[in-house]
């Protein structure tokens, strides 16, 4: 009980101590304890094909009056933004500060410049299973971004790359990997965990 | 059938958490909801067996048993030469009470942090911090207990056919158990063989 009080406390403590031993560990064996502050990656499929630079494509469609299609080159010509901020995981876990780098999503929703009855976002994934939706007020927040680089390089495969979105102040849930598609649509439907229990509504409150 | 029990449980719970919590094994095997709710129900159900035996009168003696720490238990514990047959021992050593307890007791702080990390609409999100914290340091523990219960059980050969068929041969009693041999035979022994673990 007192640990799960004060746990973040004692972890926010320990884990730039041992860290800072564990980046000098030859045996790589101090990384197999739990540090906290860092990634636990989630797949909810078999495995997930890899898409390089060069391949990805990224729709944007629905109820727009342009749809469009992006590749790798297209979304590194919009305007970056860069930000640094806690990935949060509704269970739990938290990685402090990660940098991100990629186009504002509300960048992109500009371009396509949505429907009149367009009322939110649908994310889905080329992993073929993830779904995700924002409404369109939560889409345009500004850390609401679709991330080509996050830790100071292209997104890795497991983190989702080569293009995931990155929704800060809200659950990681959220933050779609693998992302391949953005549908304008009238209404928000429950994506893959939150048909599975979670919140539809993830901005992060105390 | 309690101990075989758990003894499953507990392993699908550490080869589940071991995808769960390690990214190179967690992205090829994927499938997270599957792995977690097999996580997670094994891990509700971890407690059952012990719970269930409870009803049986032979359960309940071991467990007074395995809870009763004694003064030789410390002295045994503290001792180089625990194994000589100096400390009388009773049907469980000093080392398997304390393992007895110790996993026990993390089994149930596992249990009370994984239900606050699964139902996450129970308690705040600093609970939910703190509560993974406690059950990753809880659940590096008790892996370590589990592999080094298993090798313990690994080195004797004797003990876990005691487990596994319910009795021990009267020389092996002698050597590792010589105070409970000695309570058997002071109450009524004439059999060849003498009962074991339930």
């Amino acid at each position: 009980m007192a640990g799960t009080l004060t746990g973040q406390r004692v972890q926010n403590a320990l884990a730039p101590a041992i860290g800072a031993v564990a980046d000098h560990d030859p045996t790589g064996l101090l990384s197999l304890i739990p540090l906290g502050d860092t990634f636990r990656y989630y797949s909810v499929t078999g495995s997930v094909r890899r898409e390089t630079a060069d391949d990805y494509r990224l729709n944007v469609s629905g109820l727009v009056d342009h749809p469009a299609t992006y590749s790798m080159s297209d979304l590194k010509a919009l305007p970056r933004t860069s930000l640094v901020q806690d990935f949060q995981c509704v269970t739990g876990w938290r990685v402090p500060g990660v940098h991100w780098v990629g186009v504002r999503l509300s960048a992109l929703l500009e371009q396509a410049a949505p429907a009149k009855q367009a009322r939110a976002v649908q994310f889905t994934s080329f992993d073929g299973t993830y779904t995700e939706s924002l409404t369109l007020a939560e889409a345009r927040r500004p850390d609401v971004i679709v991330a080509t680089e996050m830790l100071g390089a292209p997104v890795t495969h497991d983190h989702g790359g080569p293009v995931r979105v990155y929704a800060g102040s809200m659950y990681g849930y959220k933050s779609t990997k693998w992302l391949s598609g953005i549908e304008l649509v009238e209404a928000e439907t429950p994506g893959y965990w939150e048909t599975r229990g979670y919140d539809i509504d993830g901005i992060i409150r105390q | 059938m309690i101990h075989r029990t758990t003894a499953i449980l507990m392993t699908v719970c550490i080869l589940t958490a071991a995808v769960l919590y390690n990214g190179a094994i967690a992205v090829p095997v994927g499938h997270r909801h599957l792995i977690e709710l097999i996580h997670v129900y094994c891990g509700f159900a971890l407690p059952v067996p012990m719970l269930a035996g409870l009803l049986s009168f032979a359960y309940r003696a071991d467990l007074r048993r395995l809870g009763r720490f004694t003064p030789a238990d410390r002295r045994w514990l503290g001792s180089r030469t625990r194994r000589d047959g100096t400390i009388p021992v009773g049907k469980f050593n000093a080392g398997q009470k304390l393992n007895a307890s110790l996993a026990s007791g993390s089994i149930l702080v596992l249990l009370g942090t994984g239900v606050l990390m699964y139902f996450v609409w129970l308690a705040p999100l600093s609970w939910r911090s703190g509560a993974t914290f406690v059950h990753d340091w809880f659940a590096l523990a008790l892996g370590l207990l589990v592999v080094g219960h298993v090798i313990f059980a690994l080195r004797d050969p004797e003990a876990r056919r005691g487990m596994r068929t319910g009795s021990v041969s009267r020389s092996w009693a002698r050597t590792e158990h010589a105070g409970w041999l000695r309570d058997l035979e002071s109450t009524a022994a004439t059999e060849p063989a003498v009962p074991g673990d339930s």
